[in-house]
């Protein structure tokens, strides 16, 4: 054992930070207590809601007006930050707890240029001139060279709209790091980022983390992020702490039944025959008190005690407690389970066909030649045509009934473009689109509504794909009586029934409005309309990715039994590798409006050909490798798809580029196991041979 | 012989539609929620129950006929008289018919100027004559005024509290009936809650509204029945009777106003919004080019041309009334014409941004028509927005007839309104002392009317916009962290 | 930018031809000159030949669009529509009812309606945006709470009861200032100093409300919380932060108007005394002088046209996204 330090970095005690929620006093943080040691780094994980966020604003006080630290201590270094006065508590931000926030555009001042904002933070505590006899403006440029800016010179001069999100990101950094702080909160940093620039900061972090010998408390929901950056793990729900691990230890055996359930639940490689673990219940309502433990309602494993009174911390080992009656031998007595394993995921469903076996046999339902969606830049004096953003730029695809097609890439690569543009809610500009043999493009507003009936789509923002103002049962409605008008009142009303009980809701609901439910319920709802009209084919535009994991699960495993009864094709629009590992047969990846490859998902998961598809699985945290990834990460971002780099546009963050690559864009060569792949590293065979 | 003004047949349009839209109310959720946290909100209820009471002033006077001559005309039919009259000036006769001469001071009993008066022998003196009506009653005014005028007030705060207690009472026993509580548990809940998620109506600011106006009208009403509580006009007509006349002309501009423009800035709005393209283009080009003129000078132009059109056609109207209504309804349609631009502008941006979100892309999915997208996806959600701007135009509205009757294109000078007496009493500022009741009467009641009227659109702002800051419940957190502290240590 | 620019003011034309059309038809469709002649003139007792001779000395005997007994471009040029409308976009606005030029009106009358409209423009913003300040320094205290309460009550008074309260008070009361009047040089000073405090006082409710509102918008988001990150005191959040982002809202409602100031105000003019272009138009519209209003309306376009190409102006100038893009 090796001596701790006489007094940790950081010791939060009793927290508890209760928010104005307008009718009610929201409990959002309740009796929270952290435990951080220098250049230690803490991952504070929990699911959207559980307080999270407001533990490490209360940490830093830096609650919004309508929340307040109600009790407890925060002692950073034995002193009580909550005790001390306003003016000495800004000399502590910003100098000894640097911090990042979620979203680098929102987060940086838009008027403010970038070197301004760093100088700022330096001049505040009289880094730079003073101390190390350099300028500010040069410390500013160390800084920004320090977070991996390139050309950090001449980005000084810029403001935060000219960067890229990764840079903001960056930049983000770079000012939570101006004056050395001893303790880095770092608030979901790279959630909203994509996942070759999330590995990028993850990375960086990590090294600045370890160069710098600074503590780290990080929050996020992803357990993947968890496993690569955190040595220590504490899991919140609903406002507690539940459970305290070493990282290691932890993914090895979750011993809360709520941390075990968020492992269960992931989508990954070898559940996609079985449906998903899912949480049942949604997360309690924190305005009021609780009796028992506060997961009780959703626990597999609660009994009597849960109930009647709430378990406080056990200690498992000195590095390990838990928040469970379960492991608490004076309650449970000879229940207490080791911590163990995952559990190993239920028994199949039933026979999942073979997705090989039916490629050839089924006709395409749908199929799009060259697609291409140009939207027009317009400028100059006149408002002229002067380019055009070619967000999608010649994507071919096949969809075969009863199939499900992931189409994956990062945002903005006009993935979600290509799902509108196949169900004419974006017009294409370019290209062939047939659906069951039908030339989609040419059919006019009359003409397509027939086949509309036969092709839907589920929305990503379960809050924006419902309308406020309508009830359930009407918004269900709508669809059949505009498509389905040989349906009759009575038949409409007899399919709302059975569209709400398919998609697991009470016939209650149809009486209610969209704010009386929650995102995963909201969620069955859009998918329950999408399927009023009885398609044959929904494009699935990242339905799961403004869920929790939990909820996620819910919506896959949903969507996968709804496409075994219905035999539905799904074109499943995603950014998330785990969910296309679980739902689908066929994948395509798309960088930059076109597809670089494509073909089966085992084929292609299990051995990428395109250096893209490579990068981007090795971009994806996992929690099996904690540490470090073990490829190389992306540098870069993505071009501009206005004005996309001659020759292949992957080119320029190609680890592999070679010189051909940047004089031509590759075409697509087959692949013995049916898969296609546009690089010149899979050159092309010439018809014939 | 009733008589239907233009602007009367509108506003019972108006009370017509507004009991439509409540029926809607009472049919969507988020509306009726949204008015049940302005009846949650103290100020907001309190300036309601002010505002109503200006309404029910001013459809009183809504109620117009033309009372019968006394003589029967020739062959016996009835003649009726060229005066148009209203229920409320029935109601309030005594304040109409008891004219004096001139200018009188409120309260007074003589003339605000010396006139040469001829005495019973003949002789002739200058002095300030007694009031005809002011009182009369009186035997010695000089000694018997100022302690007829402390009891009246006296008699009349103590009736006004009783009436108040009584309503009170009353009231409180009426809302324990139907919560099935006792008259004390209710008073006390009445009295504590200041309407939260238990009390959603906030009762006790509605009592106390009501209370406070009994307390103050009891005194008025009895000192009004032998004085001229604000006092008289230049032509010896009581000033309160033209301040409470003054009210339905804010009211009818403040709201037809708003009538006239809604189709336009709705309409426009949306359609510019949601269909984009030359659309909106052309739409935009419009009311840039509306916008562009100043308001004040295209008010100005419109009412002109208007007046011009009245006088070259003398023979349009049958009485006098009828023509300052009719100019009066010009009015109100020049200056919708005038202010539609702001409310489509705002309309417009919303559509822009409805039209993108998913929902609607769904309802494009179902190939649902853009008429039924329009009805059912935007007009719903906008909704709040067209609530806004006209509960907070209204203030505006009645600021703004002060002062074009100022500029001398408000309403017919023969029109009683707040920018009238304004204006009569502006020019008499230069008189020594000064006549200043006429300007007080109507600082007094356009503050109550304007000031009620912006409190009551805060509330409704604060209830129905989506943006508007978290509602707090007025929790105090100090004492409960220092509590929660103390609980620590022990 | 420059395109950006140029176009704006390329729409701007399109819109003048817009007022131009609209007030034509105003004041020449809906109403005919004969109308026009007949309300001067009196309704009762005019003849068709005084009607003439009003229309005559007008130059309102022409006909509206084309002259058919005119040859080659007079067919156009010697008409209504020509001599009335067209020739304002050279800035001729003709001669008033009582024969007077109006452009030379115009252009000596423009000097005073600065002197009051400038003042209170320029003082009142920053009074407006300091108070809002305070207010937002204090949120959620008892001062914000008055402050807001005095905001309501303030906007609810019309500007006449400030005029004719101020003129009462300071000037017959206690002879602070002159009630009315007006002089050249330095010794409009003291003239002016009544309309101004009035004027800015009579904008205060309003208008603080409006911007404290920004401010508050402004003061949630979240780079204001990296701010505060930072270290930096509250002072430097309210004044290096969010009031550089407040000013983008805030100009687009305030730029807007500054060509207009040439305007003057009506009511202010007129209470004191100003000979400026407000109590100009007003007294066009009392002897109902229909070429002075319709000069005004074309003159009022032309200058919130103006307006709104400073307003784009001066986004470019705080808002580094517009200039840049």
């Amino acid at each position: 054992m090796s001596e701790r330090p006489a007094l940790p970095l950081l010791e939060v005690e009793g927290l508890r930070t209760w928010v104005d929620g307008g009718t009610s006093i929201v409990r959002a943080v309740d009796a929270v207590g952290l435990v951080l040691g220098r250049g230690e780094t803490l991952a504070l994980l929990g699911e959207s809601g559980c307080g999270k966020s407001m533990t490490a604003l209360s940490v830093t006080r830096l609650l919004p007006d309508a929340a307040e630290v109600v009790a407890g201590t925060v002692r950073l270094e034995g002193s009580d930050l909550l005790e001390l006065p306003e003016k000495a508590m800004r000399d502590v931000r910003g100098a000894r707890i640097g911090m990042i926030f979620q979203e680098p555009m929102l987060s940086l001042n838009p008027v403010m240029r970038i070197g301004a904002q760093v100088e700022e933070a330096l001049h505040r505590h009289r880094r730079g001139a003073a101390q190390d006899g350099a300028m500010p403006r040069a410390r500013a440029l160390a800084l920004l060279q320090a977070v991996g800016i390139p050309d950090a010179e001449r980005r000084l001069d810029e403001y935060p709209f000219q960067l890229s999100g990764g840079m903001r990101q960056r930049v983000m950094i770079a000012l939570a790091l101006a004056c050395d702080p001893e303790l880095l909160i770092g608030d979901e940093p790279t959630t909203a980022l994509d996942v070759t620039i999330q590995a990028q900061v993850l990375d960086l972090l990590r090294g600045l983390q370890r160069s710098r010998g600074m503590a780290m408390l990080l929050i996020t929901h992803d357990l993947g992020v968890v496993a690569q950056t955190a040595q220590r793990v504490a899991v919140m729900y609903a406002g507690e702490i539940v459970e305290v691990a070493p990282v290691d230890a932890f993914l090895h055996g979750p011993a809360h039944p709520y941390s075990r359930k968020l492992f269960d639940s992931l989508p990954e490689r070898g559940r996609r025959d079985a449906p998903l673990a899912v949480i049942r219940g949604s997360v309690p309502a924190l305005d009021g008190g609780f009796t028992g433990c506060r997961f009780a309602e959703r626990c597999d494993h609660a009994f009597e005690p849960c109930r009647r009174s709430a378990p406080s911390l056990v200690q498992l080992s000195e590095a390990r407690q838990v928040r469970c009656f379960l492991h608490d031998p004076a309650v449970a007595g000879a229940k207490v389970p080791s911590p163990a394993a995952p559990t190993a995921p239920a028994a199949p469903v039933g026979p999942v066909p073979d997705p090989g076996a039916q490629q050839g046999l089924a006709p395409a339902l749908l199929v799009a030649r060259d697609l291409q969606v140009h939207f027009p830049l317009r400028g100059g004096l006149l408002r002229r045509a002067r380019g055009a953003v070619r967000a999608v730029d010649g994507v071919s695809l096949e969809l075969a009934r009863g199939r499900t097609l992931a189409l994956v890439g990062e945002s903005g690569c006009g993935k979600t473009t290509v799902g509108k543009a196949l169900l004419r809610l974006v017009e294409p500009t370019g290209g062939t689109l047939s659906f069951d043999g039908q030339d989609l493009r040419s059919l006019g507003r009359a003409h397509l509504r027939p086949l509309r009936a036969r092709m839907q789509i589920v929305f990503q923002d379960p809050y924006a794909s419902l309308n406020p103002r309508i009830r359930i049962g009407d918004a269900l409605d709508e669809g059949m009586r505009s498509l389905r008008p040989e349906w009759n009142a009575a038949e409409r009303a007899q399919r709302i029934l059975r569209l709400l009980e398919q998609v697991g809701l009470p016939a209650e609901a149809r009486l209610r409005f969209p704010h009386q439910f929650s995102g995963g319920q909201r969620q069955r709802i859009a998918i329950a309309r999408a399927l009023s009209v009885e398609p044959q084919l929904v494009v699935c535009d990242e339905p799961t990715s403004a869920l929790d994991v939990s909820v996620q699960a819910q919506i896959l495993n949903l969507l996968r039994s709804l496409q075994q009864q219905m035999q539905l094709s799904y074109l499943f629009i995603t950014h998330n590798l785990g969910v296309v590992e679980v739902v689908a047969d066929d994948i395509a990846v798309m960088y930059l409006g076109r597809i670089v490859e494509r073909g089966p998902v085992r084929a292609v998961l299990s051995s990428p050909a395109h250096p893209y598809t490579c990068a981007l699985l090795a971009a994806v945290p996992r929690i099996e490798r904690s540490g470090a990834p073990d490829g190389q990460t992306l540098p870069g971002d993505p071009p501009s798809p206005v004005d996309p780099p001659a020759g292949c546009h992957f080119r320029q963050r190609c680890p592999r580029a070679m010189a051909i690559c940047a004089q031509r864009y590759p075409d697509p060569a087959s692949l013995p196991d049916g898969r296609a792949v546009a690089c010149h590293l899979h050159p092309a065979v010439p018809a014939g041979r | 012989m009733p008589v239907l003004l233009w602007t009367d047949a509108l506003v019972f349009l108006l009370v017509g539609a507004l009991c439509v839209f409540a029926w809607t109310c009472a049919r969507s959720e988020t509306l009726r929620q949204g008015w049940r946290r302005v009846a949650s909100n103290g100020i907001g209820m309190a300036s309601a129950v002010v505002l109503a009471v200006f309404v029910a002033i001013g459809l009183l006077d809504s109620l117009h006929f033309r009372p019968a001559l006394e003589k029967p005309g020739e062959g016996g039919k009835v003649a009726y008289s060229v005066d148009v009259l209203s229920v409320l000036d029935l109601l309030v006769a005594p304040l109409r018919e008891r004219r004096e001469r001139t200018y009188s001071a409120p309260l007074a009993v003589v003339a605000f100027q010396k006139e040469t008066v001829q005495r019973p022998d003949g002789s002739q003196v200058r002095e300030f004559p007694r009031l005809r009506h002011g009182g009369a009653h009186l035997a010695d005014p000089a000694t018997g005024r100022a302690t007829d005028v402390a009891w009246r007030t006296a008699g009349g705060l103590l009736l006004g509290l009783a009436a108040a207690a009584l309503f009170c009472t009353a009231w409180i026993a009426a809302i324990a009936r139907v919560r099935r509580a006792a008259f004390r548990a209710t008073a006390a809940s009445v009295w504590h809650d200041s309407g939260d998620a238990q009390a959603p109506v906030h009762w006790r600011a509605f009592l106390l509204a009501v209370s406070v106006l009994l307390v103050v009208a009891a005194p008025v009403l009895l000192l009004s029945m032998h004085y001229h509580v604000l006092g008289t006009s230049k032509i010896g007509q009581s000033v309160l009777y033209l301040s409470l006349k003054s009210i339905r002309t804010s009211l009818v501009i403040g709201t037809l106003t708003t009538l006239v423009l809604m189709p336009f800035a709705v309409l426009l709005g949306i359609a510019a919004g949601y269909f984009k393209g030359w659309v909106d283009d052309l739409i935009q080009y419009v009311y840039t080019t509306i916008e562009s003129i100043p308001s004040v000078l295209l008010i100005a132009a419109g009412v002109l041309l208007i007046q011009v059109y009245m006088e070259t056609r003398p023979g349009l109207f049958e009485t006098s009334a009828q023509r300052a209504d009719f100019r009066l309804l010009m009015l109100c349609v020049i200056l919708g014409l005038a202010n539609w631009t702001g409310l489509c502008r705002l309309l417009r941006g919303e559509a822009l941004k409805l039209r993108e979100l998913e929902y609607v892309q769904a309802a494009h999915a179902f190939g649902v028509s853009h008429w039924r997208i329009i009805v059912r996806h935007l007009a719903p959600n906008m909704l709040h927005i067209v609530l806004i701007s006209a509960v907070m135009g209204f203030s505006g509205l009645v600021l703004a007839e002060a002062v074009l009757s100022y500029v001398g294109v408000g309403v017919d000078p023969s029109m009683i309104s707040f920018g009238t007496m304004i204006n009569d009493a502006r020019l008499e500022m230069a008189r020594e002392p000064m006549v200043w009741w006429s300007l007080a009467a109507a600082f007094g009641f356009m503050l109550a009317l304007v000031l009620a009227a912006n409190l009551f659109a805060d509330a409704v702002r604060d209830a129905f916009d989506p943006r508007s800051t978290v509602r707090r419940t007025g929790f105090r957190i100090g004492p409960a962290r220092l509590a929660g502290r103390q609980g620590e240590g022990a | 930018m420059t395109a950006y620019l140029l176009r704006r003011l390329l729409y701007a034309v399109p819109i003048l031809i817009g007022v131009n059309l609209l007030t034509f038809a105003l004041f020449f469709m809906v109403n005919t000159p004969d109308d026009m002649a007949r309300m001067q003139l009196g309704v009762k007792r005019v003849t068709p030949e005084a009607i003439e001779d009003w229309k005559r000395e007008r130059g309102y005997d022409k006909p509206l669009f084309v002259n058919a007994a005119a040859q080659g471009g007079a067919r156009f040029t010697d008409t209504i529509f020509f001599d009335k409308s067209v020739r304002l976009f050279v800035f001729d606005f003709g001669f008033s009812d009582d024969g007077r030029d109006i452009g030379r009106e115009i252009r000596e009358r423009m000097g005073p309606s600065l002197a009051i409209a400038l003042p209170v423009f320029v003082l009142g913003l920053f009074a407006y945006v300091c108070a809002a300040l305070l207010l937002v320094f204090f949120r959620q205290t008892v001062l914000d709470l008055a402050g807001v309460v005095a905001c309501v009550v303030l906007m609810s008074v019309s500007a006449m009861f400030y005029i004719i309260g101020g003129q009462y008070l300071v000037s017959k009361a206690w002879r602070l200032a002159p009630i009315s009047g007006f002089a050249d040089g330095a010794a409009m000073v003291p003239f002016l100093l009544l309309p101004v405090v009035i004027g800015i006082v009579a904008g205060l409710g309003a208008s603080t409300r409006w911007y404290r509102t920004i401010f508050l918008d402004e003061m949630g988001r979240e780079y204001v919380r990296t701010a505060r990150a930072k270290g930096l005191s509250e002072m430097r959040v309210l004044f290096g932060h969010v009031l550089r982002n407040a000013m983008i809202p805030i100009l687009t409602g305030v730029v807007v108007v500054i060509p207009s100031l040439f305007l003057g105000s009506l009511l202010f003019e007129s209470f004191f005394g100003i000979p400026g272009l407000g109590s100009y138009t007003i007294d066009a519209i009392n002897a109902q002088d229909f070429a002075v209003v319709r000069a005004m309306v074309f003159l009022g376009s032309v200058l919130y046209i103006a307006g709104l190409v400073l307003t784009d102006l001066s986004y470019a100038w705080v808002d580094p996204r517009v200039r840049f893009s």
